[in-house]
């Protein structure tokens, strides 16, 4: 279970979080929405503990992760896998070697089991046979699937995705929401999606956060968001820019 | 002080300008310093606790070492040659041809040779570690590291500066024998130098001593290289400008500190030396 209590964090003078609290029950797949630069990722990222708070407590199963220091979170960060928005593929490794880093470092299985992990994998996301090609010659939507692969070979509990649809069309949007649906399904693992793509929030999500003014200012479910009458979170899912002009 | 020198007048503003500029200035050298101490420790617990991937560290020494070696030959033998010539040039006005070699042999081996290995491999290695890990920071990979439960100090510091500290002192030592080897070539063939006395005064006048300090400094350049490249990599800012400024100041600052350093390390290990006999 993550939970997370009155979360403030500030870059320099500008305050990105100001007390946020929710919490996430095991298994439960929750989408956070909100405006770009709104500190979606910032949240995404105190959540494994990749940045420290100014104030709060981030809980990942009865564990305070914020008074940890960086040796003792490894153990912690075991039961995480996370998507980067820009996959974050190690540049000198081919995308076996990628896949299988998070195997080779922390369980000790023969090369050739590490093999049969790695294709099976690949083939879960879509992409069995490119083991031997390097990160430079995939596309954006490859880079991401086997970024997703890299995160779930060692099937953590939690999967923490940051803004997997950000930059791809429209088709291999759908088949990334669908990959994220079929992970969560076969690993049962807790998801945390990251998103401003709102078809991608609808398909992916049984519970919706909406980040607005460094707080939480919607927690509910896909529906009951989508159909909402608050202006400010009708301007989000209609997309206006001029709230003005929203029709309701 | 300031208003001593009249904070109103432009001398007054100057002075302010200037010691603000001196403390933040000296803030941040002895922030980073503490911050390259605290990556030092790390580095090495991580070491004593084996987490090094073997792996990696073959392949660093093979960077580090077997890659540098053409720069550090042609150094070390071009800087060999020109000592031996300028050193004969002065001692010939004094009859003392023959101690040439013995001059450039003791040279080699306590200072310029490791001084100019660790200098040449700070602006190969160390621009190198820094853009790399600096790279690696900007597309969030080390973030990516983290997440799959690997520190950055075991995966990407330690292979480095153990690697450094294993290459250094073989670069070095083949950088004093090419030194030595070509000054023996310009000396005895070039400038007519009587070989038999050249070679004997060298043996005479060079010492284990001078190869062990030449060894020991080599060392510890390879540990200033290897921490400062990856400091430098592990905190630059983000963009492009940011891994760019990051590898100058790689260079710059390892460059600096084994000068620096060298003073320091002269003088001590040779007290060291007169107090052991060496």
């Amino acid at each position: 279970m993550i939970e997370v209590r009155g979360l403030t964090k500030s870059f320099g003078s500008q305050k990105i979080l100001d007390q946020v609290s929710f919490q996430i029950d095991h298994g439960e797949s929750v989408v956070i929405i909100g405006r770009s630069g709104g500190g979606k990722s910032v949240l995404l990222k105190h959540l494994i503990g990749l940045l420290q708070p100014d104030a709060g407590q981030v809980i990942i199963d009865g564990e305070n992760i914020v008074a940890m220091d960086e040796r003792h979170l490894l153990r912690v960060r075991r039961k995480f896998g996370m998507v980067f928005q820009g996959a974050a593929l190690f540049d000198s490794m081919t995308v076996a070697e990628n896949v299988a880093f998070g195997l080779r470092r922390h369980e000790h299985l023969t090369e050739g089991e590490t093999a049969k992990r790695v294709a099976k994998t690949l083939e879960l996301v879509d992409l069995p046979g490119i083991e031997h090609k390097n990160p430079a010659e995939l596309s954006g939507g490859m880079r991401k699937r086997v970024g997703l692969a890299r995160a779930i070979i060692y099937e953590p509990q939690i999967v923490l995705y940051d803004e997997p649809t950000t930059g791809l069309d429209p088709i291999v949007s759908d088949s990334i929401d669908k990959l994220i649906m079929r992970v969560r399904d076969h690993l049962q693992a807790t998801s945390v999606v990251v998103t401003h793509d709102m078809r991608s929030a609808r398909r992916v999500g049984n519970h919706v956060m909406m980040l607005h003014d460094r707080r939480i200012y919607a927690n509910c479910t896909p529906e009951a968001l989508f159909d909402s009458p608050d202006p400010v979170i009708r301007q989000f899912v209609d997309g206006v820019a001029d709230p003005e002009g929203t029709q309701f | 002080m300031i208003q001593k020198l009249g904070f109103g007048n432009r001398v007054g503003v100057d002075w302010a300008l200037m010691e603000f500029l001196g403390r933040f200035a000296f803030a941040e050298w002895l922030e980073g310093l503490g911050r390259i101490t605290v990556l030092a420790r790390d580095a090495f617990v991580s070491f004593c606790r084996l987490k090094v991937s073997w792996k990696d560290l073959l392949y660093q020494i093979y960077f580090i070492g077997i890659k540098s070696q053409s720069v550090v030959l042609v150094t070390g033998a071009f800087t060999g040659m020109v000592l031996a010539a300028q050193t004969d040039f002065q001692f010939h006005k004094v009859k003392m041809d023959t101690a040439t070699l013995a001059v450039v042999s003791v040279s080699m081996c306590s200072e310029l040779g490791p001084v100019l290995t660790a200098l040449m491999v700070a602006g190969r290695v160390g621009a190198a570690i820094a853009a790399e890990l600096g790279t690696m920071r900007v597309t969030e990979q080390i973030d990516a590291l983290r997440t799959l439960a690997t520190h950055p100090v075991d995966y990407l510091v330690v292979p480095r500066v153990v690697a450094s500290n294993i290459a250094l002192p073989l670069l070095t030592v083949e950088s004093m024998c090419i030194g030595i080897g070509a000054s023996y070539v310009v000396g005895v063939y070039l400038l007519g130098i009587e070989p038999a006395y050249a070679w004997w005064n060298m043996l005479k006048y060079s010492g284990d001593a001078d190869v062990m300090i030449g060894l020991i400094k080599s060392m510890v350049y390879g540990g200033i290289i290897s921490l400062i490249g990856c400091y430098k990599g592990l905190t630059c800012n983000v963009g492009a400008q940011g891994v760019g400024r990051a590898t100058t100041e790689a260079v710059v600052y390892a460059s600096i500190t084994i000068l620096v350093a060298n003073f320091f390390l002269t003088m001590t290990l040779e007290q060291v030396c007169v107090i052991l006999g060496l």
